[in-house]
C-alpha cells in the first residue's frame, strides 16, 4: 500500500514539476502576487497632492502650512491666488484637496476667536477621501494643541491619547501580508489539486490508473498528497517572506499556526479534489477553481472586514476556510495568538475539511460508476 | 498553364526537439502529375506530416524552394493557402455545431458568396451522402461521417489542388469505400490528390505511390513499378497440419524467408530469392507481388537476431490441454444505455484461455463501451460479465492485478520520461525490490525501450509509444490483456511488430482481447466479434465468418468484404422488420 502510493505521489510532482508551464504557474504567480499585495496593495496614503490657496498674510498659517509641507504623507503641488483655480484642479487629479486658509486666520486666532481652514476633496474615491481627510485632521490638531500651548488657550477639557494596539503605526502591510499567505496558499493548492484528476481524464490515463490495484482510496490520497505539501511549503515561503523580508513581526506560535495551515490545506484540498471529480477537461477544472476562489476571497475578511457585510451574507461566510484562517494567521503574527485562543478557530475549519474531503471521495467513487 | 501542381525541389526541414534537431526532411526532390491520385506512405516520423504541411505553407522550409500551382509557399502562402484544399489528421471541425453550421462556417471563412455556397454544399452533400444528417451536431457523428464531412469542408472552393493527411484511419470499412469513391470523381474533375494513408490496398489504387523514409524519398513509381522487382518472390503457404499462426513463427525463423503474415487462405512468405524454401508437408504456391511486400521489402530491414521477439518469460506456463478449454471471460446478455442511446445490445460471448479474441467494427460500434465495462470502468445496464471468474466492478486489487489494460490512444503520463512511466506502473501493480527491477530491465530490452528511455512520453513517435504502453501492460505479467485498438494510427511496419508480440504472448498461455478496425488483422485472431451499432453481427472464427458472407458474386470474400456484406444484409434485415 505505501509502495503503490509512494509511487503515485512521485508521479504527480514529477508530472507537475517536469512541464515547464506547471513548474512556472506554481512558482511565478505566487512570487508576482506576494510582491503586488506585499508592496503596491497599501492602504496608506503618501504623498498625497494637495495646492494652497492662503489668503492670509500673517504667520499663522504660514506656520500651519509649514507643517503640512514638512509633512511626508503630503506634497504640494499649487499654490492657487483665486477661486476660480480650484475646479480644474481636482477635476483634472492635478491634487486630492485644496487647503484654503480665509484673510482673517491670523487675526482671528490671536484675538482668541476660533479660525476655520477649508478642506476641498476629491470624493471620487471615497476611501482615499476618507484618509486624507483624517490625515488633514490630524495634522490640523495638532497645530491646535501646540498654539494653544503656545499662546496662553489653556488646555482643552479632554484630551484624546490614542494607542494603536498589535500595529501600532497602523501599517497596513501588517494587516495585508498575513493576508497573502491564507491567500497564496489556497491559490496553490486549489490549482494543483483541481487540475490534476481532470488533466488525467483528458489524457485517458485515469482509466489506466483505475484498472490497477490501486483502490479509489489510494488515488485519492496519492492526489491529496502533493497538494498539502506544495501548499505548505508555498505558505511557509510566504510566511518567510512576510517575517524576514517585509519585516511584519511574528510573535505567536508556529506549532499553532502550523495546526491551522494544515487544517486550512485539508479543506482546500478537499474542495480541489471535488472541482477535479466534477471537471471533464482541465479547462472546466480552471473555470472551477476561480469560481470558488473569487468569491472565497471576497467573503473571507481579506480585504474589506466581514463585520459590514449583509447580515446573510455574513452567515454565508461560516462555510468558507479561508475565513477561520485568516484569523488564524493574522492572530499568530500580530496578537501572539496560542492554540488556546486560536480553539473556536480550529473546530469549524476541521469541520469543513472532514466535509469537504468526504465529499470529495464521495464524488471520486460516484463518478468512476 | 502550369506543368505540376506541386513540386519540390532540394527541400530540408528540421524541428528542434528538446536540445537535439530532428531531420524531418532532407533534400527532397518530387513532383506530381497534374490529375492524378498520389499515396504517401512510409513508417511513423517518416515526414508525411510534415511534407503536407509545408505544401500548405503552413510551414516554411529550411532550404528549397516549393512551389504550388506555380506559387512559391515561402513568398506567396497566403496565395496557395487559398487556392488548395488540405484537410489535416484531426480535422477541426466544430463539435458543438451541426454538419450545416460548419459547412456554413467553412464556406464563410473561404470567402465564398452565399449563392455559390448554397450550390456547392448542396453537391458536396449528394456526394458524401451527409444530406439527411445535415441538423446533426458533429460530434455526434461516427468517426466515418466526420472524416466524410471534413473532406467535404476541404473542398467547398473547389481546389485544383487536394491535401488529405490520413483521411481514412479509424474509418469502417463502408465509409472508407465511400471516401474513396469520393476521391476518385475528384480525380475525374481534374483534381490532383495527395493523401496520406497506412492502408495498403488503398496504396494500390493510387497513380503513383512516394515512399518515404526517415525524411528521405525511397522511391516514387507507380504501384506495378513497385511491385515488379518482387515477380516470382511472394509465395502462398497452406499446411494442413498446423495452425496458421504456429506455422508463420516457423516460417519467420527460417532462412531465406525475409517476411512471413497470416492471410485467409494461409501464409504469405516473401523470400529474398524466388527460390521456395518448402519442407514436407508444405505446400508452396507462386503469389502475384502487393504493395505491401514491396513496403516490407524496401523497408523491414533485416532485423539484429538479438532483437528478434521470443516469449523468453512467458508470462504463465503453457497451457495444458485441460486448461486450455477453461473459460477465461463470460459475457451474457450484456446492454449499455447511455440515456436513451443503447450503445450494446445484448452481447454474448465467451474467451477461452490463451486465445486472440478480436472485436472488430468501426468507430462507434461499441466496442472501446464493451471493453470498458468488461474491466470495471463502466457499469453494464444489464446482463453479467465475467473475467476470470469475477465481475471487474467490484474486483479486489488482487483481482485487477490478473489484467493488463493498454487504453486507445495509449494512456501513458505525457511529461513523464518512458523510465519514469515504467516505473509508476510497476510500482502501482505492485512489484517491488529485485523482481521490479528484473521486469524493466526485460521491459526495456524486449521493447527496445533502451533509445527511449529520458524522452518525455510527448515526443516520442507513436509506435514506440504503443510498445511503451504494450509494456507497461505486461510489466505485473497478467494472464489476460485488454487491447484497446493498439494499432490506430501506427505504421505498417509497427502493427506487424505488434502482432509478433501478441502471438508470442498467445502462444506463452495469454488470453488477449483486442480490438480493431483494421479486417486485416482479423486473420489473426482464434474468434471474433464482429461488432456494428452495438449488435453483434457475426461471431466465430475468421474462416467461420467468413463463410458466412460467401455468396456468388465473392466465392472467396476478404475480411474486409465480408463485414461489409454481413453490415449490408443486417440493415436490409432491420429495414424489413421495421
Amino acid at each position: 500500500m505505501l509502495t503503490r502510493l509512494w509511487a503515485l505521489v512521485i508521479k504527480e510532482f514529477l508530472a507537475l514539476l517536469r512541464d515547464k508551464k506547471s513548474r512556472f504557474v506554481l512558482i511565478g504567480p505566487p512570487l508576482i502576487q506576494l510582491l503586488v499585495f506585499g508592496y503596491a496593495a497599501t492602504f496608506d496614503l503618501n504623498h498625497i497632492p494637495y495646492a494652497i490657496y492662503n489668503q492670509d498674510s500673517g504667520f499663522a498659517s504660514r506656520e500651519l502650512l509649514g507643517r503640512f509641507q514638512g509633512s511626508p504623507a503630503f506634497r504640494q503641488v499649487a499654490t492657487i491666488t483665486h477661486n476660480a483655480q480650484i475646479a480644474p484642479l481636482i477635476n483634472n487629479q492635478n491634487a486630492l484637496l485644496v487647503l484654503q486658509i480665509g484673510p482673517n486666520f491670523t487675526r482671528d486666532l490671536l484675538l482668541h476667536h476660533p479660525a476655520s481652514v477649508q478642506v476641498i476633496i476629491d470624493g471620487r474615491n471615497s476611501n482615499s477621501a476618507t484618509l486624507a481627510l483624517n490625515y488633514v485632521n490630524s495634522v490640523i490638531l495638532s497645530f491646535d494643541t501646540h498654539w494653544a500651548a503656545t499662546h496662553h488657550w489653556g488646555k482643552p477639557p479632554a484630551q484624546l491619547v490614542v494607542r494603536s494596539w498589535f500595529n501600532p503605526n497602523l501599517l497596513s502591510r501588517w494587516f495585508i501580508v498575513p493576508g497573502i499567505v491564507a491567500l497564496l496558499t489556497l491559490v496553490v493548492t486549489l490549482l494543483v489539486t483541481g487540475l490534476s484528476v481532470a488533466r488525467e481524464r483528458e489524457q485517458g490515463t485515469f482509466d489506466q490508473l483505475l484498472v490497477t490495484p490501486l483502490s479509489p482510496l489510494e488515488i485519492l490520497l496519492g492526489k491529496a498528497l502533493p497538494g498539502f505539501i506544495i501548499g505548505a511549503l508555498e505558505g511557509a515561503f510566504i510566511i518567510l517572506a512576510g517575517v524576514f523580508w517585509f519585516q511584519v513581526p511574528f510573535i505567536g506560535s508556529i506549532l499553532a499556526l502550523a495546526l491551522g495551515m494544515a487544517l486550512f490545506l485539508l479543506a482546500a484540498i478537499g474542495i480541489g479534489l471535488m472541482i477535479s471529480s466534477l471537471a471533464v477537461t482541465q479547462q472546466q477544472g480552471l473555470l472551477g477553481v476561480f469560481l470558488f476562489l473569487v468569491p472565497a476571497i471576497i467573503l473571507s475578511g481579506f480585504a474589506t472586514p466581514i463585520a459590514n457585510m449583509p447580515k446573510l451574507v455574513q452567515d454565508l461566510t461560516y462555510i468558507n476556510p479561508m475565513r477561520y484562517f485568516l484569523v488564524i494567521v493574522r492572530g499568530v503574527f500580530l496578537e501572539g495568538d496560542g492554540f488556546h485562543e486560536l480553539w473556536s478557530q480550529y473546530w469549524p475549519l476541521a469541520l469543513i475539511a472532514l466535509g469537504s474531503m468526504t465529499a470529495a471521495a464521495w464524488l471520486f467513487r460516484h463518478r468512476m460508476q | 498553364m502550369v506543368d505540376t501542381p506541386l513540386r519540390f525541389s532540394q527541400v530540408s526541414k528540421s524541428f528542434a526537439r528538446g536540445k537535439d534537431r530532428v531531420q524531418a526532411l532532407s533534400n527532397l526532390d518530387l513532383s506530381l502529375p497534374s490529375g492524378s491520385i498520389t499515396g504517401l506512405l512510409g513508417p511513423d516520423g517518416a515526414g508525411k506530416t510534415t511534407l503536407m504541411r509545408l505544401a500548405t505553407g503552413l510551414l516554411i522550409p529550411d532550404s528549397g524552394t516549393i512551389s504550388v500551382l506555380g506559387a512559391d509557399t515561402r513568398r506567396r502562402a497566403r496565395q496557395v493557402q487559398a487556392a488548395i484544399g488540405y484537410m489535416p489528421q484531426r480535422f477541426g471541425l466544430y463539435e458543438d455545431l451541426t454538419v450545416q453550421e460548419n459547412l456554413d462556417l467553412y464556406a464563410d471563412l473561404q470567402g465564398l458568396t452565399p449563392v455559390a455556397a448554397a450550390a456547392r454544399q448542396r453537391e458536396l452533400l449528394k456526394l458524401t451522402a451527409l444530406g439527411p444528417f445535415g441538423a446533426r451536431r458533429a460530434g455526434a457523428l461516427s468517426g466515418g461521417m466526420k472524416q466524410k464531412l471534413g473532406v467535404a469542408c476541404a473542398l467547398l472552393r473547389a481546389p485544383q489542388l487536394l491535401l488529405l493527411d490520413e483521411p481514412t484511419v479509424g474509418v469502417d470499412p463502408i465509409a472508407r469505400r465511400e471516401l474513396w469513391e469520393i476521391i476518385q470523381g475528384l480525380k475525374k474533375q481534374g483534381v490532383t490528390v495527395l493523401m496520406s494513408t497506412a492502408y495498403f490496398d488503398e496504396a494500390e489504387r493510387c497513380d503513383e505511390i512516394i515512399l518515404l523514409h526517415q525524411g528521405k524519398l525511397l522511391k516514387k513509381d507507380s504501384p506495378a513499378a513497385f511491385h515488379q522487382p518482387l515477380n516470382g518472390r511472394c509465395f502462398l503457404v497452406t499446411q494442413a497440419a498446423m495452425s496458421k499462426r504456429h506455422l508463420r513463427e516457423t516460417l519467420q525463423h527460417r532462412p531465406g524467408v525475409q517476411d512471413a503474415r497470416i492471410l485467409a487462405e494461409g501464409v504469405r512468405v516473401l523470400c529474398r530469392d524466388t527460390r521456395p524454401h518448402a519442407v514436407a508437408g508444405e505446400n508452396w504456391q507462386v503469389a502475384a507481388p502487393t504493395f505491401e511486400d514491396a513496403f516490407v521489402d524496401l523497408l523491414g530491414a533485416p532485423k539484429d537476431p538479438d532483437t528478434e521477439i521470443t516469449p523468453d518469460s512467458p508470462p504463465t506456463a503453457l497451457p495444458t490441454d485441460r486448461e486450455a478449454e477453461t473459460t477465461v471471460v463470460e459475457v451474457r446478455d450484456l446492454c449499455k444505455f447511455y440515456g436513451k442511446f443503447e450503445a450494446v445490445k445484448g452481447n454474448t460471448f465467451t474467451v477461452r484461455k490463451g486465445q486472440i479474441f478480436g472485436l472488430l467494427g468501426a468507430n462507434g460500434a461499441g466496442k472501446t463501451t464493451t471493453f470498458r465495462m468488461l474491466c470495471g470502468l463502466l457499469p453494464a445496464s444489464s446482463g453479467t460479465l465475467q473475467i476470470a471468474g469475477v465481475d471487474m466492478r467490484h474486483a479486489t486489487a488482487q483481482a485487477r492485478g490478473r489484467i493488463g489494460y493498454v487504453a486507445q490512444k495509449f494512456a501513458l503520463y505525457g511529461n513523464l520520461s518512458a523510465d519514469q512511466n515504467l516505473a509508476f506502473f510497476s510500482a502501482a501493480y505492485g512489484l517491488r525490490g529485485k523482481a521490479r527491477q528484473t521486469r524493466l530491465d526485460w521491459a526495456r530490452r524486449e521493447f527496445q525501450l533502451a533509445y527511449y528511455r529520458h524522452v518525455n512520453v510527448d515526443d516520442l513517435p507513436l509506435g514506440i509509444k504503443q510498445r511503451l504502453a504494450l509494456a507497461c501492460a505486461l510489466l505485473h505479467e497478467p494472464p489476460i490483456l485488454f487491447l484497446d485498438e493498439p494499432t490506430s494510427g501506427v505504421d505498417p511496419l509497427a502493427r506487424r511488430e505488434f502482432w509478433q508480440r501478441i502471438n508470442a504472448l498467445a502462444e506463452g498461455g495469454v488470453t488477449v482481447l483486442i480490438t480493431t478496425h483494421f479486417m486485416d488483422e482479423a486473420e489473426y485472431c482464434d474468434q471474433l466479434v464482429l461488432m456494428s451499432l452495438g449488435e453483434v453481427l457475426a461471431q466465430g472464427s475468421p474462416q467461420e465468418i467468413r463463410d458466412q458472407a460467401k455468396d456468388a458474386a465473392h466465392p472467396e470474400p476478404s475480411m474486409e468484404e465480408a463485414f461489409i456484406h454481413l453490415i449490408q444484409e443486417h440493415e436490409s434485415q432491420t429495414r424489413r422488420a421495421s
